[in-house]
């Protein structure tokens, strides 16, 4: 008996003329993402990806956890490949679904069929079929409301599948389909997910992150890299940057007022971000701001970090609450890392009393008084780059 | 020459796993909680092995948890998890062929309180799925199996029975005691259902002293140890860095031939058992699709403690087994119908990949001379 993982396309199903080059990209993710565990055939048709194994060994269980996780996908099942023959399907419907149907209660069949010369039609597979099933395991009853199992049988072109389970899918964009654009990641609960957010529309994550030992620690660093490698299952491979902040942050503490530390540091991280973004051919900046949030996220201050992009900053957190922030972090799994507790450079030398509703003229006036642009060249020179890959 | 064939009570540290222990002494010596330098070098160290272990068990890093062993594993598991879930869900249910540690650790809830059901094999010494999910019900907060039985080889239906199980009532926690399959058999925390499972590093050519316990990610666990909060509070205890480092080194190397020792494992198995059908009165007590790690026989006639004694003086050490000391029958063994005198002269053969066919061929020659000169 032969199991596959069948795909469903998501949102590119609807895609126009430019349909395959969506369809490729996902391809190519699927493969990249489910190397490791053995040798799979991918072939597409009809809006769906059947994924062959190759070999024995291969953990189909494993495939559809992290195919689970790729953006592009409404949903994904394991099935049974039955010939198009109904006494096939019904003898593979009961040597593949009994673990599951010898100790279930209720279900019921449903069957899809996308080969009209099919000779039976979809009711009548499913009556044939639920009889045939109920016969066998006396357990069971019909419920076609609401069954405990739902067993699925799919005439398509070249063969019949059967399946109990179907898997919500990510959703979304294949990752790459959108361009790529640099995520400021600061070991916070806010950016990952944001960065998440924007892999889902199909973007393509690098990140930022800046660190000012002694102010922060190699550990606080390693969180931040343990989150890239957390958000690779979703994003596939990432370019972290790390840029050395120390001078900078001490130039600001030196030269400028206190109520504006916060906000004169988020606009040269801002500068520094977009200096990096061109070099790697980002097209925007991605951070976790929600609006209100903290003080150097009220809308006059974001307006006063926008003032210095010349490229846009997509925030996609914008609008959400603190809790709807940390149940897609917990989903994602980046919660527990992100809520370890290491300083980050956005809490060195954070002002007693920061501007709420800073000015952009008076911003501008407290930065000038020193020539950071030194600096920020310095920065951008030693700034190191990491690769992460999917599987670390 | 000796020949070590005691395999399932524990193996010869591999070299990697020696150097692993020795560099984590010697240079990498900090306490993984210091904040400096020499403390996350210890850290690093630490998640090195934390990620290496996860991957053989295709779980995430921070799923896995130090411990000092398999049995601590086993009884933080049993422990942890019944606190934790079985304030209104009174039951567990266990197999009747259990090692010690989860078994002692169950009877010791049963005292307290809990119903205990233990599923015992049926008339064909094998166990069922089916024979499980009827003992589950709303009731069972746990549900705790071994993957390979230390004793006889056989492998539980673990696979089934949890799926099973947790298609029925997800809310049951299922825990595995994978220590004789862990690195022998392909084993996947998905593909096995199991909430929590318990490891052992001497087991697998690392040291002793060093254990895992993974938990799924939202099952809690109420630690039986605290502290320092370390290992998540889950176990603390400052980490031993020299034994974790050896448990990670042992995995890196075994990790990548789990199939192809279990080939060659099995050859040996085909190869002893064609000796030793050649030796009158010898009975094989392990099911052909067991482990092929575990070899267990029975020599008619023959209490195990003295052939064993006999061995030895030839240098070549086996195991009574758990199976029977000091004049008290292997419970064990009589659950899969072995018993009474066959069950007092049980012998365990327990190899690993690197066992020689002339190691063999030595055992089965020491195991003829002694059927003839052990006198009854």
């Amino acid at each position: 008996m032969k199991e596959i993982v069948l795909v469903k396309y998501g949102e590119i199903a609807l895609k126009g003329l430019n349909k395959k080059t969506f369809e490729d990209m996902l391809t190519k993710n699927i493969k990249r993402r489910i190397k490791s565990l053995g040798k799979f055939i991918c072939t597409s048709a009809q809006s769906t990806l059947y994924i062959t194994p190759d070999d024995d060994n291969a953990d189909l269980s494993e495939v559809v956890d992290r195919v689970g996780k790729i953006f592009g996908i409404a949903a994904l099942c394991r099935a049974c490949v039955c010939d198009k023959d109904f006494t096939d399907i019904a003898e593979k419907s009961i040597e593949y679904l009994s673990d599951i149907l010898s100790c279930a209660g209720t279900f019921k069949v449903t069957a899809k069929r996308a080969d009209k010369a099919f000779p039976m039609k979809s009711p009548e597979i499913c009556m044939e079929l639920g009889g045939i099933l109920l016969e066998k395991f006396p357990n069971l009853t019909v419920d076609v409301k609401n069954p405990e199992v739902t067993v699925t049988v799919e005439i398509r072109d070249t063969n019949a599948y059967v399946h109990a389970e179907n898997i919500k899918g990510a959703g979304g964009l294949p990752v790459g389909s959108s361009g790529k654009a640099m995520l400021l990641l600061s070991g916070g609960i806010d950016s990952p997910v944001a960065g998440w957010m924007m892999a889902k529309r199909g973007v393509h994550i690098a990140a930022i992150h800046y660190v000012s030992p002694p102010y922060t620690s190699d550990r606080a660093q390693l969180k931040v890299e343990q989150l890239c490698e957390k958000l690779t299952d979703y994003c596939g491979g990432i370019a972290f940057y790390c840029v050395p902040f120390t001078e900078l942050q001490e130039a600001i503490k030196d030269n400028c007022p206190e109520e504006f530390f916060t906000i004169i540091m988020r606009r040269l991280m801002m500068e520094i971000a977009q200096r990096i973004a061109a070099k790697d051919n980002c097209l925007a900046l991605i951070t976790g701001e929600s609006v209100g949030q903290v003080a150097s996220q009220t809308m006059a201050a974001i307006a006063c970090t926008d003032a210095v992009c010349r490229i846009p900053v997509f925030r996609p957190l914008v609008g959400m609450d603190k809790t709807e922030i940390i149940e897609i972090a917990r989903k994602i799994d980046t919660f527990e890392t992100s809520t370890l507790p290491y300083e980050d450079c956005c809490t060195v030398f954070t002002p007693r009393h920061p501007k709420v509703r800073p000015i952009l003229s008076d911003v501008e006036k407290a930065q000038n008084s020193f020539d950071f642009e030194p600096l920020i060249q310095k920065a951008v020179e030693n700034t190191e780059m990491k690769t992460f890959n999917y599987g670390g | 020459m000796s020949v070590y064939l005691d395999n399932a009570a524990t193996t010869k540290p591999c070299e990697e796993a020696v150097a692993a222990a020795l560099n984590a002494m010697t240079e990498n010596f900090g306490n993984p909680s210091s904040l400096h330098r020499a403390g996350l070098n210890a850290q690093l160290i630490v998640d090195k092995a934390r990620k290496v272990i996860a991957d053989s068990i295709g779980a995430e890093r921070d799923t896995i948890y130090f411990t000092s062993g398999a049995t601590e594993s086993n009884n933080l598991a049993l422990r942890g998890a019944s606190s934790a879930y079985g304030r209104k869900r009174r039951k567990i249910v266990i197999s009747s062929v259990e090692h010690a540690s989860v078994e002692e650790t169950v009877a010791d809830l049963e005292s307290k309180g809990f119903e205990v059901v233990r599923v015992a094999p049926r008339e064909d010494g094998r166990l069922y799925a089916a024979d499980f999910v009827r003992e589950c019900d709303e009731n069972t907060c746990l549900l705790s199996m071994m993957l390979v039985n230390n004793e006889t080889g056989y492998i539980l239906p673990v696979k089934e029975t949890f799926s099973f199980v947790k298609r029925k009532f997800p809310d049951i926690i299922t825990h595995c005691d994978c220590v004789q399959g862990y690195m022998k058999l392909p084993l996947r925390v998905q593909a096995l259902n199991a909430d929590l499972i318990s490891l052992s590093g001497h087991k697998i050519h690392a040291v002793k002293g060093v254990g895992v316990l993974y938990i799924k990610k939202g099952i809690r666990v109420l630690p039986i140890v605290t502290g320092g909060k370390q290992e998540k509070g889950i176990r603390s205890g400052t980490e031993s860095v020299p034994l974790i480092a050896a448990f990670g080194a042992a995995v890196e190397k075994l990790a990548p031939t789990i199939q192809e020792r279990y080939e060659s494992v099995s050859r040996l198995k085909q190869y002893l058992l064609e000796k030793i059908s050649a030796v009158d009165g010898i009975a094989v007590n392990s099911p052909d699709d067991g482990s092929p790690y575990v070899v267990n026989i029975s020599a008619e006639g023959k209490r195990s403690e003295i052939m064993l004694h006999f061995l030895e003086q030839k240098e070549i050490y086996v195991s009574s087994g758990s199976a029977c000391s000091k004049g008290q029958q292997s419970g064990v063994l009589g659950q899969f119908g072995i018993k009474g005198k066959r069950a007092d002269s049980a012998v365990r053969i327990s190899m690993t990949a690197e066992t020689k066919a002339d190691e063999l061929d030595a055992f089965a020659e020491a195991l003829h001379e002694g059927m003839e000169k052990i006198r009854g």
